[in-house]
């Protein structure tokens, strides 16, 4: 029973990290862009979401209301003032933009925040808990998986049910003659972006109200949302969700040996998995 | 004018300038100890250090397109190294950074077979990957202190030289003998066969490819050989610092942040830029390393801004500008009469 | 010579760094169907890149309706009523043939061409909607390039080696489409290798050779020696 338990759990902690990858592999879907900075956005959204609990004294989901369009927002302007630029056949000038920001942004967070950990107050919500089979489930932890799930569905049915999903599709295909369709692929690279950091802000909040946090996390988070696209092989969101439920569970069940193993049963899992099938469990054809 | 008349050359006279000066330089710096003060000396030892470890990123990114954020790993590799084959091997601490060297190069292999599935920007987090594997592994090892680490014993200390100047020295000389060494180890690999096979798959990895060049194989050899010289450097950076622990060892912004933006400032893809990017970050740390964090967000700002504005960095400019080059590894086609000219 | 449409003058274009066009000069009157004929590498396509915008230039160089267009981008192009049929089709694989027509219409211009207006025009397509572009046969798949650049409703239509790579069969029925397609008021420029095709469908026809325009003139009435003389550039 003490490892169906660890099983669940590391099911429930996956829901966490397929939010950390949602991001990350819509970002790459339609732009082949590989943000380094990711982790520490969501560590800002968790951020901005303690100042939004702390200075207008809303509940952490509240918060979700401030901090999801305030992301957005922001994902639109740094895609058009900066990523923009980047874009090309070169990968260097991306990445080490990318890099340059997550940097800034931690010495940001270092200078506004400090480096204490820090967390947010979501009140009778972080221990609330029942039992279903005999297990006892925390509904926070339920809570994250059911929004991981809603998360990509609709990232799902916006990508292949909607005029805007038709355009992130067409660019990513081919931006010139997406360009031929009146389509401006800047402003649907700054749309795409806005939308994956409004989904990085309800990963950074989720992050918030489940575990401390402090400006230094990001790379760890990148990592974890990473390995999840990579598991679940490139460019398929139902398959970033099993990404994370597998690496959630390596984690629990690693935990479980021995508390040191958590964060190295997760990424040998992954590293297996790399080995065995390159390209994810569940590759999008022709990718 | 007769087809005679023209040479194809990789030097000129700027580059025998320069190997004149860089050679006067070095004798100079050779006798530091005899003419500079002991803060002076661990500072230029760090920055000799720094100036390796870009110059080998250098080669990775710049020249193999090999992206890694992840050479922290071989850098506390080679650290843990060194502490163990010391503690534990009884081996003399110069023994034992060439041993983490071989070791650095031997670890690469399972490595990059692993790794070079990833492409691009794929590959550059997987590398981190590596190095937090790394990291979370060696803070498993308790005789090596674990999590918290541990200090290099006295008795291994004094085994490099009795005296505390003495060790300074030595130091001091192997830093910059390690400069030395991976900037001319560069430089010679550069003007090999797969030196140019690099720079044709930087140029154009289809065409490369179709003209027989093993694209595969040139970048797995530039991966190896660069853990290892990095696991070298590793080993004699924490042989300075005498400490070691996870935390430290396998630090993304000590090892692999700080030396981006040196390449990046500098110039990635030539042998100049890491030189010129060593010296600016030095200067800068210098000068504002008051401002603790607010020097990283400048530092990042700067990195971005040359990134957008001038991808070349700051020997790019140069370059453009005044048509030099300080390492001759470019061909240049020169008329004989002219040729004495400039 | 009614107004015209589009008139181009001066225009140097690049194709990456190697300059394809010297001084280019060409008019299109409203409703005119043109020809633009030369060999492989005569600058034909960069030609069509540098009016739809794909290419950008001195603004003054492409004049639209009496307005500088050279230096905007192809989407703003595209929403002023021009549109491209692009050489090899180029439809895009992960959209199905629907999708690919809808998302033709993007510009939101009103006028005669709509999902219902071209599935008349090419019923198979119908019959084909929900597939994914890349399972349709090159004649079907030059029939969604097509459609989808009429969903624009553009004023002027751009077609850049249609019949490449297509079946001879297949070629005829495309240009049987044809006037179909232009009689509902349309001006239209039309690449084509094959200079018999060109000539039959349009008024007026450009040859260019080595980047410049070697000879214009009445479709028609043009002598076959002389278009020989200017697509090959030999006596």
């Amino acid at each position: 029973m003490e490892w169906v338990n660890a099983v669940v759990q590391g099911t429930l902690l996956g829901g966490l990290y397929a939010l950390f990858a949602a991001g990350l592999s819509l970002i790459f879907g339609v732009m082949r862009l590989v943000n380094i900075a990711h982790g520490d956005l969501i560590v800002l959204a968790a951020y901005l979401g303690l100042s939004a609990t702390t200075l207008l004294g809303l509940h952490p989901l509240a918060a979700l209301l401030v901090v999801v369009p305030a992301m957005a927002i922001m994902g639109y302007v740094l895609q058009r003032a900066i990523l923009n630029q980047t874009l090309g056949k070169d990968i260097l000038p991306p990445l080490l933009v990318t890099f340059g920001l997550s940097v800034i942004i931690q010495n940001t967070l270092l200078e506004a925040y400090s480096a204490d950990p820090q967390k947010m107050n979501a009140g009778a919500l972080e221990t609330a808990s029942f039992s279903a089979g005999g297990l006892s489930l925390g509904v926070l932890p339920v809570m994250t998986f059911v929004i991981a799930v809603g998360v990509i569905a609709g990232l799902q049915w916006t990508f292949y049910r909607t005029a805007l999903g038709r355009a992130f599709r067409a660019t990513s295909d081919n931006q010139e003659i997406a360009q031929l369709m009146g389509l401006n692929r800047r402003h649907i690279f700054g749309l795409a972006m806005a939308l994956a950091l409004a989904v990085t802000a309800i990963a950074g909040i989720m992050l918030g109200i489940r575990t401390s946090f402090d400006p230094s996390i990001g790379g760890g988070r990148l990592i974890f949302g990473f390995e999840a696209v990579i598991i679940g092989g490139l460019g398929n969101l139902w398959g970033t969700l099993v990404g994370g439920v597998i690496l959630g569970v390596a984690q629990t069940i690693g935990a479980k040996i021995d508390p040191g193993w958590q964060l190295l049963a997760g990424h040998l899992v992954f590293l297996i998995i790399l080995a065995v099938r390159p390209n994810g469990l569940f590759p999008r054809i022709g990718e | 004018m007769t087809p005679s008349d023209f040479h194809v050359t990789r030097s000129s006279s700027v580059t025998k300038i320069a190997a004149v000066l860089g050679l006067l330089i070095l004798i100079i710096l050779i006798a530091a100890p005899y003419w500079a003060g002991r803060a002076d000396m661990r500072l230029m030892g760090e920055l000799f250090l720094y100036l390796a470890l870009a110059s080998l990123w250098n080669l990775m990114a710049g020249y193999a397109g090999l992206v890694s954020v992840g050479q922290q790993a071989y850098v506390g590799f080679g650290g843990y190294m060194l502490f163990a084959l010391t503690m534990f091997g009884g081996v003399h601490p110069i023994g034992a950074i060439v041993i983490a060297g071989f070791f650095g190069a031997l670890i690469a292999v399972p490595v990059a077979l692993l790794i070079f599935r990833l492409r691009g920007a794929y590959f550059a987090i997987g590398t981190w990957v590596i190095a937090e594997v790394f990291r979370l592994s060696f803070a498993q090892v308790s005789v090596l202190g674990g999590g918290s680490g541990s200090s290099l014993p006295v008795g291994i200390v004094r085994s490099l030289s009795s005296s505390r100047a003495g060790r300074e020295h030595l130091s001091y000389w192997l830093a910059l003998a390690s400069a030395v060494i991976v900037i001319a180890a560069v430089y010679f690999f550069l003007r090999s066969r797969n030196g140019l096979a690099l720079t044709a798959i930087r140029d154009n990895e289809l065409a490369a490819g179709s003209l027989g060049i093993d694209i595969w194989r040139t970048k797995f050899v530039v991966y190896i050989v660069t853990a290892a010289l990095t696991s070298m450097i590793g080993a004699l950076i924490f042989l300075q610092k005498l400490r070691i622990s996870p935390d430290a060892a396998f630090s993304v912004n000590d090892w692999t942040a700080f030396v981006i933006f040196i390449v990046v400032i500098g110039g990635i893809g030539t042998i100049e830029g890491p030189i010129i990017g060593t010296l600016i970050f030095f200067a800068l740390r210098e000068t504002l390393a008051d401002l603790g964090t607010i020097y990283l967000m400048v530092l990042g700002v700067v990195a971005i801004v040359i990134m957008l504005k001038a991808p070349k960095g700051i020997w790019g400019l140069i370059r453009t500008r005044f048509d030099v080059e300080l390492f001759p590894l470019s061909y240049r086609v020169k008329h004989s009469q002219t040729a004495q000219k400039d | 010579m009614p107004d015209p449409i589009l008139r181009i003058s001066g225009l140097d274009a690049f194709y990456g760094d190697f300059q394809a066009l010297y001084d280019v000069a060409l008019e299109a009157g409203e409703g005119e169907v043109l020809a633009i004929i030369g060999a492989n590498g005569a600058g034909k396509t960069t030609l069509m890149r540098s009016i739809s915008g794909l290419t950008q230039n001195k603004a003054a160089m492409v004049r639209y309706r009496g307005e500088n267009i050279g230096a905007l981008r192809a989407d703003e192009v595209a929403a002023k009523g021009i549109a491209l049929v692009p050489e090899g089709r180029q439809l895009f694989p992960s959209l199905s043939v629907e999708e690919n027509l809808i998302i033709g219409g993007q510009v939101g211009r009103k006028g005669p061409w709509s999902l219902n207006a071209v599935y008349k025009l090419f019923p198979i397509l119908q019959e084909r909607r929900h597939q994914q572009s890349t399972s349709l046969s090159g004649g079907q798949q030059q029939m969604v390039a097509i459609g989808r650049a009429l969903m624009a409703n553009p004023d002027l239509i751009l077609f850049d080696e249609i019949s490449l790579g297509l079946a001879p069969i297949i070629i005829k029925d495309i240009y049987a489409a044809l006037p179909g397609i232009i009689n509902e008021g349309m001006s239209a420029l039309i690449v084509e290798q094959d200079i018999t095709k060109a000539l039959s469908v349009s008024s007026r026809f450009y040859c260019l050779q080595e980047g410049r325009v070697s000879l214009e003139g009445a479709s028609a009435t043009v002598a076959r020696e002389d278009i020989s003389r200017a697509y090959f550039g030999v006596a």
